[in-house]
């Protein structure tokens, strides 16, 4: 198979990288495009970028970022945030990002998904997923973006899982609300039931907070790529740093 | 002075980033769906992502096909571009543009080997070519398909799947990669740096 993959996440908010604990308090971390440049220099395997805005003010994002960070970069990138149309996701990936990613439209209308591999092939839809244990199993929540819009779509996580992948999705990023930027960890125990129902290619997202912690995902998890977001932005690890750990350990990654 | 490359306006798909790899380069690049453009190109590239069906239509329908068929200076196929130079595909069962030989198939999950096969695969060097000049067995490319073609007499560069497949084949002027080299790091910007050359 092919080597685990190392993806720093760049969430984005009116042009500029932010991040915050467990969805909420947004702080500026820099400029997208100097960002994406370091970590492409450092080892990463891939970006995503979350217009983290988009989705709660009903927008979408704009194009010409894309247009100059698929200039600067030689690496994968996906692109996330109020895709709600195939025409929309079709200018994405012709500005130059290789995937799109889609989330809340997905949610509020699932034959987007089935419209999207139809016509972009299913290599390039990532569905990602918002999702922590609550009392009924997995929960999935939509417009998370924002702490004002932020509520529960009512759905069954891995039932959620099971349909996106029978619609055409080519990959899953699921996201442990729980361990959201709070650096403890990634969510085993959620990863691994969720791969158990999931054949295309799992990433694991959330709480990230040493380079052990990919080494037990991956082992653990049996997931394809890890996403975090903070201990690359504090520069606490590069992916680099992170890969050299994951490859200690037999783990094979890209160096 | 570098050649200039007409990319192939298939609709959608890795377009702006294989223009932004060749810019990268230093080399001028514009996207045509005008056959008799094609035809007179320096080089040309047949990039592609997506589903074959469509895009074979569609190259089909406009001509650009027959441009392709009888088109006599370089031509390097990315990704479903690639899988397009072939006889035959099983995506859509239908027939590619005929520059290759054989058939492109859909690739079976196995233990520990996912469908689509997406990230970076090490590359084995199968023949040298001066395609891959620089590229070594060992070094990593970016994937994302669901379908390939075995390894056979045309393979430069081969990766391993759920079986061997064909990452990088030549024949006479025709070059197809199956990964992405305008995403593959170094590695890929060597590729195309050859494909200039």
């Amino acid at each position: 198979m092919p080597a685990r993959r190392i993806i720093p996440c760049l969430d984005v908010k009116s042009g500029r990288v932010v991040k915050g604990v467990r969805f909420r308090n947004h702080r500026d971390l820099g400029d997208p495009l100097e960002l994406a440049l370091l970590y492409c220099q450092s080892g990463a395997d891939e970006l995503v970028f979350y217009d983290i805005a988009a989705s709660p003010a009903g927008a979408s994002v704009d194009a010409s970022w894309i247009r100059r960070i698929s200039d600067l970069i030689d690496i994968p990138f996906s692109v996330a945030g109020g895709i709600t149309s195939v025409d929309r996701a079709v200018q994405i990936l012709d500005a130059g990002a290789d995937k799109i990613s889609i989330n809340t439209p997905a949610l509020r209308n699932p034959e987007l998904i089935d419209q999207l591999a139809a016509r972009c092939g299913s290599q390039c839809v990532v569905i990602g997923i918002d999702t922590q244990m609550g009392p009924t199993g997995y929960e999935i929540y939509q417009c998370t973006g924002d702490t004002a819009t932020i509520h529960k779509a009512q759905r069954s996580t891995l039932d959620w899982v099971r349909e996106v992948q029978r619609r055409g999705a080519g990959e899953i990023v699921l996201n442990c609300m729980n361990a959201d930027g709070v650096r403890t960890g990634f969510d085993i125990e959620q990863c691994n039931d969720v791969r158990a129902v999931c054949d295309v290619p799992l990433i694991a997202s959330g709480g990230a907070g040493c380079a052990d912690d990919f080494v037990d995902v991956f082992n653990q998890a049996d997931v394809d790529g890890a996403l975090a977001a903070s201990i690359f932005h504090l520069g606490t690890l590069t992916p680099n740093q992170v890969k050299a750990t994951v490859a200690e350990q037999g783990i094979e990654v890209r160096l | 002075m570098r050649p200039n490359i007409t990319i192939v306006d298939i609709g959608g798909g890795n377009l702006g980033a294989v223009r932004s790899a060749f810019s990268r380069l230093g080399a001028q690049t514009i996207t045509s769906a005008d056959p008799d453009l094609i035809a007179k190109a320096e080089r040309v590239v047949l990039p592609g992502v997506g589903h074959a069906e469509p895009v074979m239509n569609h190259l089909n329908s406009t001509g650009i096909a027959e441009v392709l068929q009888t088109f006599e200076r370089p031509l390097l196929g990315v990704c479903l571009g690639m899988q397009l130079m072939y006889q035959s595909l099983d995506e859509g069962d239908i027939c590619g543009l005929g520059l290759l030989p054989g058939r492109v198939k859909k690739l079976q999950p196995a233990a520990g080997f996912r469908v689509p096969n997406m990230g970076w695969c090490q590359l084995h060097a199968d023949r040298s070519h001066p395609i891959s000049n620089g590229l070594r067995g060992g070094d990593y490319a970016y994937f994302v398909h669901s379908f390939a073609a075995d390894v056979d007499q045309h393979t430069i560069l081969s990766a391993q799947a759920s079986k061997p497949i064909t990452a990088l084949a030549a024949f006479e002027n025709r070059v197809g990669a199956q990964f992405h080299p305008e995403r593959s790091g170094p590695v890929g910007q060597k590729l195309l740096e050859n494909f200039l050359c």
